[in-house]
């Protein structure tokens, strides 16, 4: 059965995109058939770390008005040929997208593919209440940083309360995902610890991405992480983090560069 | 391991205040949330009950909602039109 995935955060530059792009593509590395939308209509940028920016035809408003067919605006991936793009556009506005345009395709999606992944835009509006509406998980994308953890404190309550499946009195799947983490940074404790951030956010860990150069390198050659350079830490954070959706059980451990002393005894072991 | 650097970077460790800063704000943050709706709801209710017996300008009927450490306050405040009674007595 088709799951419908939000990548949300509520505050902007926290790596919704990249973590988009990077669980998307490992997603179908693993078989899986997958399309990743682009919510953030006015500013899309997952065709650009994707690769895709200049195969854009036709996008997710075109299809809500009816004026192309999803099959048209679908843009395959060059490198996975079980991996989709829907691109948002750059020339509308969010308030061209509607509740029941969006229903509609999402539906439409639900009978051809295993994931369907929702970029969600920074903040709380029309872009991004669409983004998490359908959806039956949630990644809360979340920096080891204060406003970043109130953000998605904010953006959880909204999950709870503003999707359809909240509405039947039923429950959005929530994760967090921690983004460039600092290990020795957060050792030092000059960094919000793992445990506190889950703590204070009571909801069960996705996995832990390391602050990392691979990432940008990823997105300046627009390619998603865990096809750039699989063998490099966060990529195998990524890699993890879908296993745990797809519902194994693997080892929480922060993927590092360097195999030092250091770096091994800092490593983090949780169930 | 991880006790032993920050003992060293004691000065630096600045993360226990963030836990604790986050910790109030979101404890005040969740406690307003859904507040809105339920202050649009008693208001609502309040100028049904009233409006069967005096006439009211919807615009002027307030409810406000504080909340103290130890005890909230609701605060209606409803402004009645002078010659109410006058309504009073027609309706009647």
């Amino acid at each position: 059965m088709a799951k419908v995935l939000v990548v949300t955060s509520g505050k902007g530059g926290v790596g919704k995109t990249t973590s988009t792009a990077a669980l998307g593509a490992a997603l179908a590395q693993m078989g899986e058939k997958v399309v990743v939308i682009d919510f953030d209509v006015g500013l899309r940028n997952l065709d650009l770390v994707m690769g895709a920016e200049r195969r854009v035809v036709f996008d997710l408003i075109n299809v809500v008005q009816g004026v192309a067919k999803l099959s048209q605006a679908l843009i395959r991936d060059k490198r996975l040929d079980n991996l989709w793009l829907l691109p948002a556009s750059q020339t509308r506005d969010k308030d061209a997208l509607t509740d029941e345009g969006v229903g509609r395709i999402i539906a439409d999606l639900r009978t051809n593919f295993d994931w369907i992944l929702c970029d969600s835009p920074a903040g709380i509006e029309r872009g991004a209440t669409l983004a998490m509406r359908y959806a039956d998980e949630a990644v809360i994308v979340t920096n080891p940083e204060v406003s970043s953890v109130r953000d998605s404190d904010r953006i959880i309550g909204m999950l709870d309360s503003k999707t359809v499946k909240a509405e039947r009195g039923e429950r959005v799947e929530k994760h967090v995902l921690i983004t460039r983490y600092d290990s020795t940074r957060a050792a030092r404790g000059e960094m919000l610890a793992i445990d506190d951030i889950l703590e204070i956010l009571a909801t069960p860990l996705l996995g832990i991405i390391p602050e990392s150069q691979d990432v940008l390198r990823a997105s300046n050659v627009g390619s998603p992480v865990t096809l750039n350079n699989a063998a490099s830490a966060p990529a195998r954070a990524y890699m993890d983090a879908v296993r745990r959706l797809m519902g194994e059980t693997v080892n929480m451990v922060v993927p590092v560069e360097r195999k030092g002393l250091m770096n091994r005894l800092l490593r983090r072991r949780a169930a | 391991m991880i006790n032993l650097l920050r003992l060293i970077g004691g000065r630096n460790a600045s993360a226990p205040v963030a836990r604790e800063r986050l910790q109030i704000l979101l404890a005040h943050e969740r406690g307003l949330r859904g507040q809105p709706e339920l202050l649009g709801l008693l208001r609502a209710e309040i100028l049904a009950v009233v409006s069967r017996h005096v006439v009211l300008d919807p615009e002027k009927v307030v409810v406000r909602m504080d909340r103290g450490k130890h005890v909230s306050t609701l605060e209606v405040d409803i402004e009645v039109p002078n010659g109410f009674e006058r309504s009073l007595a027609a309706a009647s």
